[in-house]
């Protein structure tokens, strides 16, 4: 995949706009660094203002380029977010697993998206921080079950989260930080017509895949120069066309967590 | 006192261009006076606060705080005061090997009782080229032989370890001497005394300690080790670990917190915790409770507690706009440079939030806790304290740093930037290194020392923005600029490795890897938030100017060639550092710390060498010229002129004069490389 554009006709190359919203501290940045660069940083400082990434994603059939702004998740920087969501063509909206209220400041920004970004954008909802939890499936494909993670290695916020007192206690392995259940991110997701993964940055579990997903529900004739391919549905919604149309497609060949299928990263 | 008054005879005799021998015989008076005012000074138990509290008529606070400090609050003032009578050079010595000349002038000891009643203007006379003529130094020949000598000056240059074996009498007469050269730089106001200094070098006890000087620096070490130091300050960036739920682990975490040689609090006048370098709210609560208590003790008096001394920790407390913010020290710093400490602080606030925002979330609500708002900020806050804790020259001197870069080279990038500047641009600046490049900017505006240091701080102090790769858009005020709005900043590192990127149009990311020395960031402020697409797009153009004219080369080249060592500045120098600070250009210069600090501690130690002089040579009430001073562990030299400061430190064998010789080949080197160590001016639209 990474390889194709090298040796037939250049595949029709697009740039899609992402912004990354989300409270402080549930990890957009790591995402965001471990889809550009393959990297996780602990104790990562916070973000200020804005930062802007670009990174390719090979599709079969057309490279997609995104322009990614990983904003701060500070309240005060919240004012500034319209202009880099304005003409967004796709937004993640980041909450953490193991932090309640950060899942209701994630349904703010998604409501805030549905009101004032450009209609069609393509939303997808991330629960992070997977690594926190302790769920044993080793498969990062199970749909409706979007485990794969590791068990919690006793590391806990990637960034300096106000964790809650419960959450730092869970240091062992036989606790789960989770909060948020899987079918409660999954239920809110699939009310409000958006993607959902639950993903961890520090193992690289979904990372790709989200990305992935989201250039593939971006419609086509969104895309400039874009050709006519397999059909993304209007919405957000059915990746590749081969699932439930209200659910998200994570049954991609994904085989090991680092991997970048599909993305030149 | 004593080195105005050397400085004040130096002029003197560069007025009178007279041969070697006899513009040193006018100086051996003075050094007489200096011993008699060590004396004076050893009796009266006075030092520089001692002094300033008997002038001040500050605040009761802060009159308190400095009897104490006058007594034990930083080593030197401790050391100082248990050695108060410091060991008097036999006087006779000097005039013998002197001349007689010289005790005639001293016979003016009527002019003791003068001195007293008007201590300020013998010590004021800061304006060297004012007392060119011979009156001027027979003037300044009594005060000082009066051995009224100001305690300050005395104090100031015997303050540090009095007990080093330097303060032999010979030292002392050459140490006189070395002031002469001093003034010889061509070109500044001083030159008028220029001659003076070749004369003054064919001294045989001149060429004596120059000698001995040189014999002798091989073998010492400017900094022994200090073992319980050392491990003290290793462990003072260490997180402190939270107590746990049990409190089992209480009372060992209280005690690692105070131990901690440095603190900063901010809270509000309200008494909310804001900001704690060391610890959580569970250890400093209580503290910050007890501060607020004192401070607002003081408050409804109508007064203002500015600082206080307890043991060797200073408190020193600054007020801003609803805020307390508290630096407590053991290092001995002095009360301004803390303050200065705080200020920088509390403009990194107003940089986060502004001015006016920050009043109205206190005017709305008293109790408002600002961590809120200020969420994200304490990484900022911390890497500037530990900036402070572990000696910042910028800080010190309030100056900027500047790539040392061929004048035709930074003209090159001036004009580059000049022609790629876009129409939103106010500021555009490259930094490389940590180091200022280039700057370009309106006219009318000109960048803040301290709004430069806030933004060096979130570049290259943590981690926030490195790491988040690619570009960033930040949004911040500049106090210095304007404290009531925000200006927006684009910011780009190049790796100095990354030069083959730029595939298609592949934006910049940082690649984790890269050596902090070899950053090159492009820094563009714009008023208008919007323009983050013209910058990017102005930062396109810069790069591939820069790449294109050969200039990207030469700075990667001046940054990876680093600071020039001590010795490739003045070669054989016995100098071990230096700082020096060109005011009207508000930057400094300095050269490497290898080999002689290398290492954490040995930075710190210097640092406080530098703290000291600096604060010796910028007491309100001393106005030193020249100061010298002798300890243990070094001999160190500060400088002031209206054009410069230089500060200099030796090992502790090294002869005044070869330090002083020294100093002054430095102040030729940076007037020589003035346009290359410094900005000058910049690119102006």
């Amino acid at each position: 995949m990474a390889d194709s554009r090298g040796s037939a006709a250049p595949k029709p190359s697009s740039s899609v706009k992402l912004v990354l919203l989300g409270e402080s501290a549930v990890g957009k940045s790591s995402l965001v660094l471990r889809f550009v660069n393959n990297d996780f940083q602990e104790n990562k400082e916070p973000t200020i203002g804005a930062a802007f990434l670009t990174q390719k994603c090979n599709l079969p059939t057309r490279t997609i380029k995104f322009e990614i702004w990983d904003t701060a998740g500070q309240e005060r920087f919240a004012s500034l977010a319209p202009m880099y969501y304005r003409n967004a063509q796709s937004a993640l909206v980041v909450y953490d697993l193991t932090k309640p209220t950060s899942l209701t400041k994630a349904k703010h920004w998604v409501a805030e998206l549905q009101r004032q970004a450009s209609p069609g954008i393509v939303i997808a909802l991330v629960g992070n921080k997977l690594d926190l939890t302790n769920e044993t499936s080793s498969s990062t494909g199970a749909s409706a079950n979007f485990a794969g993670s590791e068990d919690a290695a006793g590391e806990s916020e990637e960034n300096h989260a106000e964790a809650d007192a419960d959450a730092d206690a869970d240091d062992e392995e036989t606790h789960d930080a989770r909060k948020i259940s899987t079918a409660e991110g999954k239920a809110y997701a699939d009310e409000e017509g958006l993607l959902f993964f639950e993903t961890s940055a520090k193992t690289g579990t979904n990372v790709t895949d989200v990305f992935t997903a989201i250039a593939n529900a971006i419609p086509e004739h969104t895309l400039k120069g874009g050709r006519g391919a397999a059909a993304a549905a209007q919405g957000a919604l059915g990746a590749r066309g081969d699932a439930d149309p209200s659910r998200v497609n994570l049954n991609g060949p994904r085989k090991d967590v680092g991997a970048k299928e599909g993305c030149a990263c | 006192m004593e080195e105005s008054k050397e400085s004040q005879k130096e002029s003197g005799q560069a007025g009178n261009g007279q041969p070697s021998p006899e513009s040193s015989k006018p100086r051996t008076p003075e050094q007489e006076a200096r011993i008699p005012g060590n004396g004076g000074n050893g009796s009266s138990g006075t030092n520089v606060e001692g002094r300033e509290e008997a002038q001040d008529n500050a605040l009761v606070a802060e009159t308190i705080s400095r009897t104490v400090h006058s007594k034990d609050s930083s080593e030197i003032d401790r050391e100082s005061s248990a050695e108060t009578p410091p060991p008097l050079p036999p006087r006779p010595v000097n005039l013998e090997s002197t001349d007689a000349q010289n005790t005639l002038h001293l016979s003016g000891k009527q002019a003791r009782p003068k001195l007293q009643s008007h201590p300020t203007t013998a010590v004021s006379l800061t304006d060297i080229s004012t007392q060119v003529n011979n009156e001027g130094i027979r003037e300044t020949y009594p005060s000082t032989t009066g051995g009224l000598t100001s305690p300050l000056s005395v104090a100031s240059q015997f303050n540090n370890r009095f007990g080093s074996p330097k303060s032999s009498e010979t030292e002392d007469t050459a140490s006189i001497k070395s002031y002469v050269p001093t003034l010889e730089t061509g070109g500044d106001v001083e030159s008028l005394l220029g001659e003076v200094l070749g004369n003054g070098q064919q001294d045989p006890a001149w060429r004596f300690m120059t000698a001995q000087g040189e014999n002798q620096n091989a073998a010492d070490e400017l900094l022994p080790e200090d073992a319980a130091f050392e491990k003290d300050f290793q462990k003072e960036f260490k997180e402190l670990e939270a107590i746990n739920a049990e409190g089992t682990n209480e009372e060992a975490v209280l005690d690692a917190w105070t131990s901690r040689m440095k603190h900063f609090l901010i809270l509000s006048a309200a008494g909310k915790p804001i900001y704690s370098r060391h610890g959580d709210d569970n250890i400093t609560s209580g503290y910050i409770g007890i501060i607020q208590t004192i401070i607002s003790f003081y408050q409804n008096a109508d007064d203002t507690l500015k600082s206080f001394t307890a043991g060797d920790v200073k408190f020193v407390v600054l007020s801003k706009t609803s805020l307390y913010l508290v630096a407590i020290s053991r290092l001995g710093e002095s009360d301004g440079q803390l303050r200065a400490q705080l200020e920088a602080l509390y403009m990194q606030i107003l940089s986060t939030l502004t001015l006016p925002r920050l009043q109205t979330i206190f005017s709305n609500r008293p109790s408002s806790d600002l961590r809120r708002p200020l969420s994200g900020t304490e990484p900022l806050l911390s890497a500037l304290a530990d900036t402070f804790t572990r000696g910042s020259p910028p800080t010190l001197l309030s100056a900027l740093e500047c790539l040392r870069l061929r004048k035709s080279h930074r003209q090159v990038i001036d004009q580059t930037l000049l022609k790629t500047r876009t129409e939103n641009l106010l500021y555009g600046l490259i930094v490389a290194g940590g180091r200022l490049v280039s700057v370009v900017r309106p006219k009318k505006h000109s960048l803040h020392p301290s709004d430069l240091q806030l933004i060096f701080n979130m570049l290259f102090e943590t981690e926030g923005v490195k790491t988040a790769g690619g570009e960033n858009w930040i949004p911040l005020c500049l106090p210095g600029f304007n404290n009531t709005g925000f200006l927006y900043m684009y910011v780009s590192f190049l790796s100095a490795k990354e030069d083959e990127n730029e595939d298609e149009s592949q934006r910049p990311s940082t690649s984790s890897s890269f050596n902090k020395e070899e950053e090159v960031a492009v820094l563009l402020i714009s008023p208008k938030k919007e323009s983050f697409y013209e910058m990017q797009q102005m930062r396109d153009d810069v790069v591939e100017q820069l790449q294109k004219n050969g200039s990207m080369d030469l700075i990667k080249a001046a940054v990876r060639r680093g600071r020039p060592h001590v010795t490739d500045v003045v070669p054989g120098t016995v100098l071990r550092h230096f700082l020096y600070k060109s005011k009207a250009n508000v930057q400094f210069a300095m050269p490497s710390f290898e080999p002689h600090f290398k290492g954490l501690v040995a930075r710190r130690k210097l640092l406080s060498i530098y703290h000291t002089l600096h604060a010796n040579v910028h007491s309100k009430i001393s106005h030193l010229k020249v100061h010298y001073c002798v300890s243990r562990d070094s001999i160190s030299l500060a400088w002031t002129t209206p054009l410069f400061e230089l500060y200099c430190v030796a090992g502790p064998s090294a002869s005044r004069g070869a330090l002083a010789q020294s100093a002054n080949k430095v102040v030729q080197w940076a007037r020589k490389e003035e346009e290359r160590i410094f900005i000058i001016g910049g690119a102006v639209f």
